[in-house]
């Protein structure tokens, strides 16, 4: 091949690389984008129903209730609405009354959002930006207690 | 005093960079060769200041020298010796030193074996690497200095994160720095090489082998990152598509295309062009990594305290890095000639394909990773891009990748006679797939065909490689001589494709056939889980240096036999007040048995995750293959041999030179 041909080649092979994946990327982000929601948004009805999404902010104090089972409940709040959260599983070590959380889920009819994970940081002191911004958004953001949430 | 010191040096370190930039680049460029020589003294002095200031800094946490602030903060007097000297680079300060002193010590390696660079060429690396070095040296001082003073000091200090007081956590982001930064050189060879106009198979021969060794410390880095997180994090899991996985596997990624590519342009003088972008590109992927895990704009358990100025000051230095190589790349790239001359089937045009697959894979990557980002900075909304994503996109790209990789070593360079190839694979290639399904159908489900894709994909990967090297053993007179006259580098490739299919049987197997469970015991009470049962005793208190721990008790039985007594953990740090999970397994070649411990419930009751994860190992053991490979190709006698060929030629060209 002369190098012009190869050239030619090259350029085809990555232009039908880059095209292939970029379909696949799209295809993959239509399925697989989670949106962040607070429990505002989600008292309000804006979350969607029958689709993934997060929800995050703080664990209501003495709101955690274990059943029988391995099922925990508790409540996530942003200082004005709160969303009741159901969970089948262990929670992290770090997760806290009065602290901050995100947790990755879809809502049930009855208004109860179950959760298939839940997150919490591994520093007493993180909040998570988005619960950070949520709850900023409502005025509920106590500065003291997360020193290192500076925006 | 110590800490003073530590700091001063990072100040004389930084000017010997600016030596280390100025002259030898200048000289370089005028053709001044007293200017060039400033080079190597310069680099020394500069790696010396580094090494001083690193072990001041490690003589504050041994000595717990607690009106240093960042020891205050991340270290405590009941740490043991061993974590506190792995402290250092236990958080941002430190671990940013320890970044600046890795760069100085791959400089100073540079400065060691680079006696068959010409002067004009050792100069500009050298140079390029300063330039490198100043940015970070700079960045250290003005936004993360480690030497900072606090007064009045605390009696004690906050103690380490008790997530990285672990074996593989200290010597985890050694390697993997070793791995990031070690491709610096890489990049330094390739720009120094557009700088001089002199891209030739040489260059191509010098770049070998500090990529590869950058390869291998990267390799090492992931393997060791993601074996952590298995046993560490207390959840199971070996990859979870993190952002910051993610940093370190995009370098690795567009490394690995790099190291093929580059065997191209040293062996047939082919895509220099496309080598020298790869080179600058995993750089820049590096630096990014840095700026991703350093800046705090992740949410992650590698993002330490946010602070907007250095995720700023990051990002412009990466913003002058990249663009800086890109806009030196526009302009002399166009000049490079490629005068190799090669059919369409050829090994040259299939290691092209391997760079285009690799390439991207990295840029869908890259996408997944930025792209919440992008928003988020743009106000558009708060997304993320979970695993779903990321394996979605991979495994279409990696597929393949590997099938080709199967066949490609039989390929010849220039003109490779496809048919005969055809002949002699089409076999091998059926064998390895019924071989594949047959496997997954006796052994595990008969009808699960992703199980069958990976694994007959592995077989044939594996069968590639041997039948390869096979071949070229046995144009020789007996096996013996044809192993032995083998070079290295046909060892290296060959394991270290073997190592990509002992990894993919592990990621396929494990990820298919884990039987994952969370149950409530009570003691006395057993849980059936994988053909195995997992009997609780109980749960009794156990002291450790700087925490308490609750000890759980579990026998694994096999039918009646007891093949296992598992002790997980429940750690309570005490300064940090931080509560931690030590998962705790039984490892073999074939099933790894993992139980950590949950929560307690009444009556002593705990929720309990019990694991049975078959041939997980195999991902780490094909991590291991993949070094071991690169080690062979890097003991290659021909980077010495035609290092010391070039002295002389060199030599007597300055000779020549002289009496002229």
């Amino acid at each position: 091949m002369t190098p012009r041909q190869r050239r030619m080649v090259l350029v085809g092979l990555i232009l039908a690389g880059v095209a292939g994946a970029v379909f696949l990327a799209l295809t993959a982000f239509q399925k697989n984008l989670l949106y962040f929601y607070t429990p505002s948004q989600v008292a309000s009805g804006e979350a969607p129903k029958d689709y993934t999404f997060r929800v995050g902010g703080l664990v209501v104090k003495g709101s955690v209730k274990r059943s029988e089972g391995i099922a925990v409940r508790f409540d996530v709040t942003d200082g004005v609405a709160t969303v009741p959260v159901v969970f089948t599983g262990i929670l992290p070590d770090l997760f806290r009354e009065g602290q901050g959380i995100i947790s990755i889920g879809k809502m049930t009819g009855q208004g109860v959002f179950e959760a298939s994970e839940v997150l919490a940081k591994h520093d007493e002191n993180y909040m998570p930006p988005e619960v950070g911004d949520a709850l900023k958004k409502s005025g509920q953001l106590p500065p003291e207690a997360y020193k290192d949430y500076q925006k | 005093m110590i800490a003073e010191l530590g700091h001063f040096s990072l100040v004389m370190a930084l000017m010997m960079a600016l030596i280390q930039a100025i002259f030898p680049l200048w000289g370089a460029h005028r053709g001044d060769y007293l200017w060039m020589s400033m080079a190597k003294p310069a680099a020394r002095s500069q790696f010396l200041f580094l090494l001083t200031a690193f072990v001041c800094l490690a003589t504050a946490f041994v000595t717990n020298d607690f009106s240093v602030l960042y020891v205050a903060e991340h270290s405590n007097s009941s740490l043991p010796l061993y974590y506190r000297i792995t402290a250092v680079w236990g958080a941002h300060e430190g671990s940013m030193l320890l970044w600046a002193f890795i760069l100085g010590l791959w400089t100073f390696a540079v400065t060691l074996f680079s006696r068959s660079l010409s002067e004009e060429m050792l100069a500009r690396v050298l140079g390029v690497m300063a330039l490198t070095s100043i940015g970070i040296e700079l960045f250290i001082l003005f936004t993360s200095n480690p030497f900072d003073r606090i007064m009045p000091a605390p009696l004690d200090g906050n103690d380490m994160n008790p997530l990285l007081q672990d074996f593989g956590m200290t010597i985890h982001p050694p390697m993997l720095y070793m791995g990031y930064v070690g491709l610096s050189v890489a990049f330094s060879f390739a720009i120094a090489a557009l700088l001089g106009g002199s891209l030739d198979s040489a260059w191509a021969r010098w770049s070998r082998p500090w990529t590869l060794v950058a390869w291998i410390f990267l390799t090492f880095g992931i393997t060791l990152g993601s074996w952590w997180a298995y046993y560490e994090l207390g959840w199971g899991g070996w990859w979870f598509w993190d952002p910051v996985e993610n940093a370190s596997f995009m370098p690795w990624l567009v490394a690995t295309a790099l190291l093929h590519s580059l065997a191209v342009t040293e062996k047939r003088g082919a895509f220099k062009a496309w080598t020298v972008l790869l080179a600058l590109f995993a750089f820049s992927l590096s630096l990014l990594g840095t700026f991703l895990v350093r800046s705090g704009v992740l949410t992650s358990v590698h993002a330490f305290a946010t602070d907007p100025t250095r995720g700023l000051f990051i990002l412009v230095f990466l913003g002058v890095v990249v663009g800086g190589s890109l806009v030196l790349y526009a302009i002399r790239a166009p000049m490079v000639k490629d005068n190799a001359r090669f059919d369409f089937v050829s090994k040259e045009n299939l290691l092209l394909l391997n760079n285009i697959l690799l390439v991207t894979a990295s840029a869908s990557i890259l996408l997944g990773t930025l792209y919440p980002l992008v928003l988020d900075a743009l106000g558009l909304g708060k997304i993320s891009v979970g695993s779903p994503y990321f394996t979605a996109v991979f495994a279409p790209v990696m597929a393949p990748m590997f099938l080709l990789a199967g066949i490609a070593p039989m390929f010849a360079w220039r003109q490779a006679d496809i048919s005969s190839i055809f002949r002699r694979m089409w076999p091998v290639f059926v064998a390895s797939w019924i071989l594949g399904i047959g496997l997954v159908a006796v052994f595990f489900k008969a009808d699960d065909i992703k199980a069958m894709a990976g694994l007959g994909m592995a077989i044939w990967l594996a069968a590639g490689a041997s039948l390869s090297l096979y071949s070229r053993v046995s144009l020789r007179a007996n096996v013996w001589e044809g192993l032995r006259s083998q070079s290295p580098s046909v060892y290296g490739m060959t394991f270290a494709h073997l190592g990509a299919a002992v990894f993919l049987v592990g990621a396929v197997l494990s990820n298919q056939y884990s039987v994952e469970k969370i149950v409530r015991l009570a003691p006395g009470e057993s849980a059936e889980i994988g053909g195995y049962s997992f009997k609780f005793i109980g749960v009794n208190e156990v002291p450790g240096p700087n925490y308490r721990a609750k000890e759980g008790n579990f026998q694994v039985f096999k039918g009646d036999r007891q093949i296992a007594e598992l002790k997980p953990q429940k750690r309570f740090y005490k300064v940090q007040r931080n509560t931690m999970t030590e998962a705790a397994i039984d490892p073999s070649l074939l099933r790894d048995l993992y139980v950590a411990l949950g929560e307690p419930m009444d009556k002593g009751a705990w929720t309990v995750r019990v694991y049975v994860k078959p041939f997980i190992r195999w991902i780490w053991l094909g991590g291991l293959f993949m070094m071991a490979g690169g080690l062979c190709s890097v003991s290659d006698r021909r980077y010495r041999l035609a290092s010391s060929v070039r002295r002389e030629l060199v030599g007597s060209a300055e000779v020549a030179a002289k009496r002229a």
